[in-house]
């Protein structure tokens, strides 16, 4: 029977792949951003289990910097963009749902396979958790190669920072406190650029459809 | 004799610095042409005079070295003043004091970029070439070899309002990194497994055959890229005419050279493993660029690019002497080596002076007719005296005649020829008395052309009525013009002395001096006297004797008797501008006799015809053989790669994604 801690941590892995799955099958963007911010949410829980397990002060901090930043501002700024676009709905996405869980699926296994050879190197506690991480990043990439929508593809791109905060903590003890400060920046101002985009895409294309978008291919 | 303390190399580098002062200074009013053309540019040209001083001295000490703890950590600049830099330093100092001179009444406002901006441009390419031949190691000398392409490139496009003069500096800018990565791959190989980049430890690396010889032609490519090396000149004809006279100037009269240096530099300095058949590769390559320069130029319209052209064939004849300096010394035979190295240096100073007189000339008559087409000039010698009269010298040079400057170097290479049958090799022996026959093509064709050049365009009567208007050129560019003749003429009367300073190089770089030259400081008989010897100042003393008495004589018997009528009217006044021969008619039996050599596009008049009109293009074979094909390739796999731009962001993202899983697999 594995400690306590452990236990935890491996239950927000296992719930961090399910809300990547449910992401990917998710085609209402309103509930899209509220699974973000659950898993944002499970992602920042584990973060602290981690710290209080092994007493490391600065993963306190960024648990709650990941509390702050992905449970609580980035949702609301993804709300109210979508309000003032009026971009409740995921257009047609390029594969079915099923096919794209699929390819999920094989997603998983892969990242799993290519876990195992470095899980035997850390010897960090939470070493198991590496194969889902890199599953999460994986998933996140493909909901953005399958979604037309510019929202989707910025909710997968946050998605798959989430991954890679996963990753950094259950194979290192997360990065260095200035690492990690500065990709929460980047975050936010990449999200601020974004929706900033979003208003121009639309005035251009009257959409925020990406398929309009190859039009600007030049012959 | 100071052996310790580098005062010469400190001092040189501190005039290149000056320069670069100077041309900082031209920023702080970029538009006030007294202050940037009367105020700095003379300064420049005084600092010119003082480092051919400063080289002259350095070439009677032994080599100095500096390291400067400038640039990145653990790459501080290497710098090294030897007799070769020195002989390349005079070279840029002398030159470069008659283009300023000239510059600074030549540049006029309202002419493209800022006079300012000109000048610093025009101050950090002297500064470069001058850094070009004093570093000493590769990084320096990448440096100093990239701005002075960059800074030319912008001197080039100064009127880039024009299309035609931006895309001939972008056929310069293609042309000068192709030969840049040459360089840089060849200091690559250089290197020999080391990873040390200083020349004192190139010079030191242990090369196979195999590698040295790819070294040897990575050199050659990149150098005779920036020399214009058959079949690599197509970018000299663009540039010359597209950039401002004093720039073409320095151009062809000085980074032509420079490019010389660094071959010199690699190929006789840094790579010491001789092999004949380079040197009869450089020796071939020399003598096709010195033929196809002169064909070219004989049939040219347009005086800059006849100029240009001329420069190739220049060019070729400097690579004819390097390439013999090499097969005698893989022969082992230090002396004969020196000599023909000697003419080799001897030609590149002379082409330097002779070479930026002709520019400058052709921009005083631009600057005086607006004009640079040969059909709408002639009869300039009576508007322009002073121009016609310096130019003359200029065209004399390099024509090869007594006793100026060209004919000295041109006659010694062919007396370094005349040595090669005691080369123990039978098919190198058959070889080049060919090599000796095409040099004597080239250089009588060269007369050809610059008859052509000098008749056409100051002899003759105007062939358009506003060329009665022409001005002679202003007192500073007379000055300059002045300075660079005097040079022609003198380089033309000591070449004991000069071949005397000539001779540190070889024993440094050859191991052999041209210590018994002649017992005579006026006679100049290389190895023994009982071959052939030249005396040009008995020549100079007699051709003046012979006009003068000439003159005396005329005057004497047909005194008050002298009557003015058109020139080439045989006495009569029925000649018109337009019957007079024109540079297509000069040119046709050259365009007869070499026909293969040219592509040519005739349109011919019918006789029923009312305003009959005809018109000849002659172009590049080689622009059709090699450099149209290379650019339909290149296009070719821009459109190959164009099949992966999809447009959609999905594929985009689907490229990075394939490409993270391969990567993490193939690390993993």
């Amino acid at each position: 029977m594995a400690p306590l801690p452990l236990q935890i941590i491996n239950l927000c892995a296992a719930l961090m792949l399910l809300l990547s799955f449910a992401m990917l099958s998710q085609r209402r963007v309103l509930t899209l951003v509220d699974l973000f911010a659950l898993q944002g949410l499970v992602l920042s829980i584990s973060i602290g289990v981690v710290a209080w397990n092994t007493g490391q002060p600065h993963l306190y901090y960024s648990a709650g910097l990941t509390f702050v930043l992905k449970v609580v501002a980035l949702p609301l700024i993804l709300h109210r963009l979508i309000r003032r676009l009026d971009a409740r709905w995921e257009s047609e996405t390029l594969l079915n749902i099923p096919t794209t869980l699929m390819a999920g699926l094989l997603l998983v296994m892969f990242s799993f396979a290519l876990a195992q050879p470095i899980s035997e190197l850390a010897t960090t506690l939470t070493r198991g958790t590496l194969g889902i991480a890199l599953a999460v990043v994986m998933l996140a990439f493909l909901m953005m190669i399958t979604r037309r929508k510019a929202v989707t593809q910025v909710v997968g791109f946050l998605a798959m920072e989430n991954g890679l905060f996963f990753a950094a903590t259950s194979a290192t003890y997360g990065m260095p406190m200035v690492v990690e400060l500065g990709v929460a920046l980047d975050v936010l101002v990449g999200t601020v650029i974004l929706g900033i985009f979003f208003f121009h895409i639309r005035e251009q294309f009257d959409s925020l459809d990406l398929s309009h978008m190859e039009s600007l291919k030049e012959d | 004799m100071m052996t310790g303390y580098p005062t010469e190399l400190i001092a040189v580098t501190a005039l290149g610095c000056g320069w670069l002062l100077i041309g900082l200074l031209a920023l702080a009013r970029p538009h006030s042409v007294s202050w940037v053309a009367r105020g700095l540019f003379p300064l420049g040209a005084l600092a010119g005079i003082v480092l051919t001083g400063l080289a002259l001295a350095a070439l009677h000490h032994s080599a100095q070295t500096l390291v400067l703890p400038l640039g990145l950590p653990q790459l501080p600049l290497h710098l090294r003043l030897d007799a070769l830099s020195a002989v390349f330093l005079l070279l840029i100092g002398a030159t470069s004091a008659g283009i300023s001179m000239f510059a600074a009444g030549y540049f006029r406002t309202g002419e493209g970029t800022a006079p300012g901006l000109l000048a610093l441009q025009y101050h950090l390419f002297l500064a470069s070439m001058l850094f070009v031949v004093l570093a000493d190691d590769a990084f320096s000398f990448m440096i100093a070899w990239e701005s002075m392409a960059l800074s030319s490139y912008f001197l080039v496009t100064s009127q880039h309002r024009i299309a035609e003069i931006r895309r001939a500096g972008f056929l310069y800018l293609l042309m000068a990194h192709l030969g840049a990565v040459g360089i840089l791959l060849c200091f690559g190989v250089l290197q020999g497994g080391s990873w040390q980049f200083s020349f004192a430890a190139l010079r030191a690396a242990h090369l196979t055959p195999l590698w040295a010889s790819i070294a040897f032609f990575l050199a050659l490519l990149g150098f005779g890229t920036k020399a214009g090396l058959v079949p690599l000149h197509v970018w000299l004809p663009e540039a010359h005419p597209a950039a401002p006279s004093p720039v073409s100037a320095l151009m062809s009269g000085v980074m032509l050279e420079i490019a010389v240096y660094g071959l010199l530099r690699v190929s006789l300095d840094l790579l010491h493993a001789q092999v004949w058949w380079w040197g009869l590769a450089a020796l071939g390559l020399g003598l096709l660029t010195a033929l196809y320069g002169v064909m070219f130029a004989a049939v040219q319209t347009d005086m800059k690019r006849l100029l240009a052209y001329s420069s190739i064939e220049n060019i070729g004849i400097i690579f004819l002497g390097f390439g013999l300096t090499v097969v005698f010394q893989a022969f082992r035979m230090p002396v004969l080596a020196a000599l023909a190295l000697a003419a080799t240096l001897y030609h590149c100073l002379n082409h330097a002076f002779a070479k930026s007189l002709l520019f400058l000339g052709t921009g005083s008559v631009l600057h005086a007719t607006g004009e640079r087409n040969f059909g709408r000039l002639g009869g300039l010698i009576h508007r322009m005296p002073w121009v016609a009269w310096l130019v003359l010298a200029g065209t004399l040079a390099i024509a090869g005649l007594p006793p100026l400057n060209g004919f000295v170097s041109e006659w010694l290479l062919l007396q370094s020829f005349l040595f090669t049958p005691t080369i123990p090799h039978d098919f190198i022996n058959m070889l080049l008395p060919l090599g000796a026959a095409g040099l004597v093509l080239a250089a009588a064709l060269s007369g050809y052309v610059m008859v052509k050049f000098y008749g056409i365009v100051f002899l003759g009567q105007p062939r358009e009525a506003r060329l009665a208007q022409a001005r002679d050129c202003g007192r500073l560019e007379r000055l300059g013009l002045l300075w660079l003749a005097a040079g022609c003429v003198f380089l033309g009367l000591i070449p004991v002395q000069m071949l005397a300073l000539f001779s540190r190089v070889t024993e440094e770089l050859l191991g052999a001096s041209l210590g018994t030259l002649s017992q005579h400081w006026w006679l100049l008989a290389p190895l023994s006297a009982q071959r052939a010897s030249y005396s040009p100042v008995a020549f100079m003393f007699s051709i003046v004797a012979f006009v003068a008495l000439t003159l005396l004589t005329v005057r004497l018997l047909y005194h008050g008797r002298v009557r003015r009528a058109a020139p080439w009217g045989c006495g009569g006044s029925s000649l018109t501008p337009r019957m007079q021969d024109t540079s297509e008619g000069f040119g046709q039996p050259i365009r007869q006799i070499f026909e293969p050599f040219f592509r040519l596009q005739r349109e011919l008049p019918t006789p029923l015809e009312r305003a009959p009109h005809y018109r000849v293009q002659v172009e590049d074979r080689f622009w059709f053989w090699l450099y149209a094909p290379a650019a339909a390739l290149v296009q070719r796999i821009a459109r190959l790669a164009s099949v992966v731009q999809q447009g959609r962001i999905s594929v985009y993202l689907l490229y990075s994604f394939l490409t993270l899983m391969a990567l993490l697999v193939l690390v993993l």
